[in-house]
């Protein structure tokens, strides 16, 4: 609604001095608000399955509540193997995977897949290090109550781990801009086709300033909400 | 209350065998605070750990209430753990949860109904003084009251047993004095049974009824404190007591020789009080009683537990007969002595 608003405002405003480049302001904003959504569900799907991965990976450590070396091992592989893929090449391979999904490649919510799987990976390691910071101490105290793996997990493990956690969710947001630019230049929408097409394809050196202005804005603003959230968690607990 | 039978533990650390428990044998009576002293790295710290099998044992069993905790499955083993507090040096609290919450924290986990939790919480930090605390999170306590809100949270669960790891050696020595109070109190009133480790000979000192020394991974020594402070049977024991106490003699007075003629001779002595003794005049009544000079060089009364307890290091001079009689006089009256030096 605000975005729509805005744009016809400033739509009406440049038309009498911007001419044919009138259409411009209207189109950021559309491929702006295509990039924050694409971020923000890939962002939000990255964390519900890269989570549970991270508790995995943290507790079937040897020496921890759920130890179990083959399956740590197991998904310490995978997780690796999907991170050392680079991110314009894993576009591509999971193309098939996406048209399953979402029954085509190309748009905002094709690129959500590719974007999310990227992501999970990273996530499970990032979510994995706020976690071992926990001091163990707080974990032998709750196993010295005789608390059990899962109670451990939701009461200590989660709780404990939160601000380090949000300030992660920043971080994954952050590196999803930059993905959600590569997979707009195979036609998934968002900033990144808005400054490929025009920007590179068609020599409008303009429009691609903007989109980095944009860009620019819209890390800033991602980084200082984020910081802002988890100070806001860890002053609570002062 | 607690018996370990031949406890033996292995650590296998690297294709390397550590051993950090050897053939420990050890029975903690019912409603008494028992002490475990050792240095960092002795084995105390795996030994507490052995008890609620937060460290498997290698060898060996460990009887609580006459039920073998070493063979317990999961299931049985969180239920045992439930009913032994459990306080740490550096207090464990939850960062994410109130005072409040972090007692309710344990009975969450037993699968206490809420209702009844509430009340135990409201009653448990009264007990520990902390009322007013209770919406506040642990960030913004001294340690003596998060080493409370750790105290009413090992009690929370109405436990048989409490264990205290190192809970006083990150605090300053008068918060430390209010902490064993505090441990006393408990022991008291509930009539609960603590096993304490520390590395600090005052821990065992004010709280203790008796106490084992570790070193080395072994047992070296167990016994009442009175009679291990007034007695120490082994190095490591005496080690420890005079951390505390003040026993070193100069060199100088060590080696310094006194015997002018033939007949006169010097005997350096320690000479320790327990109870009622202390308040006698034994000395000045040696000294009329028999023909010697006494030369003061270290005195000092302090209270173990509950007993006084004092100690004096004095050279007698005289002949050398004289000098035994003397000696046998004290003690007859029940005073220990040790000769510190033969000529």
């Amino acid at each position: 609604m605000i975005e729509a608003i805005t744009a016809i405002d400033i739509n009406t405003f440049l038309n009498s001095s911007l001419g044919e480049n009138a259409w411009i302001p209207g189109a950021v904003l559309f491929a702006t608000w295509e990039t924050i959504y694409m971020v923000f569900i890939s962002t939000a799907v990255s964390y519900i399955v890269g989570l549970p991965l991270a508790l995995i990976l943290v507790t079937t450590e040897k020496g921890h509540i759920l130890e179990n070396q083959r399956i740590n091992d197991v998904l310490g592989a995978i997780v690796n193997a999907f991170r050392s893929i680079p991110f314009i090449i894993l576009l591509i391979l999971l193309i098939p995977l996406t048209r399953i999904i979402v029954g085509t490649s190309i748009g905002t919510v094709a690129s959500i897949v590719p974007l999310s799987i990227a992501a999970i990976p990273f996530v499970a390691r990032l979510v994995e290090t706020s976690i071992k910071e926990i001091d163990w101490g707080l974990i032998e105290a709750a196993l010295s109550m005789g608390a059990n793996a899962w109670q451990i997990i939701r009461k200590v493990l989660i709780p404990e781990a939160v601000p380090s956690i949000v300030l992660g969710v920043a971080i994954t947001a952050i590196n999803l801009v930059g993905y959600s630019a590569m997979a707009g230049i195979l036609g998934g929408g968002g900033l990144g086709t808005l400054a490929y097409y025009h920007g590179y394809m068609r020599y409008q050196t303009g429009v691609m300033w903007i989109t980095v202005i944009v860009l620019l804005i819209l890390v800033q603003l991602i980084q200082v909400l984020g910081t802002r959230w988890s100070n806001q968690v860890v002053s609570k607990r002062r | 209350m607690i018996q370990i039978n031949d406890l033996s533990k292995i650590y296998n650390g690297g294709g390397q065998e550590v051993m950090a428990l050897k053939e420990v044998n050890l029975t903690v009576n019912q409603g008494e605070i028992f002490g475990i002293i050792g240095l960092s790295g002795a084995g105390k710290s795996t030994l507490i750990r052995c008890i609620n099998m937060l460290e498997e044992p290698t060898t060996g069993n460990i009887l609580i209430n006459g039920q073998d905790v070493t063979l317990m499955n999961k299931q049985e083993l969180r239920r045992l753990r439930q009913k032994i507090g459990m306080i740490f040096q550096h207090f464990n609290l939850l960062s994410s949860r109130t005072v409040f919450d972090n007692v309710m924290f344990p009975l969450e986990i037993a699968g206490v109904p809420e209702k009844k939790a509430r009340q135990k919480v409201g009653e448990l930090l009264e007990l520990v003084g902390l009322s007013d605390k209770a919406r506040v999170y642990p960030e913004q306590l001294s340690g003596g009251q998060k080493q409370r809100v750790g105290i009413a949270r090992a009690l929370a669960n109405e436990p048989v047993l409490l264990l205290s790891d190192e809970a006083t050696s990150a605090l300053d020595p008068q918060t430390t004095r209010s902490i064993l109070k505090l441990l006393k109190d408990i022991n008291y009133q509930l009539g609960l049974t603590i096993l304490l480790i520390t590395h600090d000979m005052n821990v065992i000192k004010d709280a203790c009824d008796r106490v084992a020394v570790i070193d080395n991974s072994r047992i070296v020594e167990v016994g009442d404190v009175l009679s291990i402070f007034s007695n120490p049977g082994t190095p490591t024991s005496r080690s420890f007591i005079n951390t505390i106490i003040n026993k070193e003699i100069p060199e100088e007075i060590l080696h310094r020789s006194i015997v002018d003629n033939g007949s006169i001779v010097s005997r350096l002595l320690r000479v320790s009080f327990i109870g009622a003794s202390a308040g006698e005049p034994l000395m000045s009544t040696m000294l009329q009683k028999y023909n010697v000079k006494a030369n003061i060089l270290y005195g000092n009364i302090d209270r173990v537990k509950d007993t006084p307890f004092g100690n004096l290091t004095l050279e007698l001079i005289g002949t050398l007969e004289l000098i035994n009689q003397a000696m046998d006089f004290l003690r007859e009256n029940g005073l220990e002595i040790e000769v510190l030096e033969n000529d």
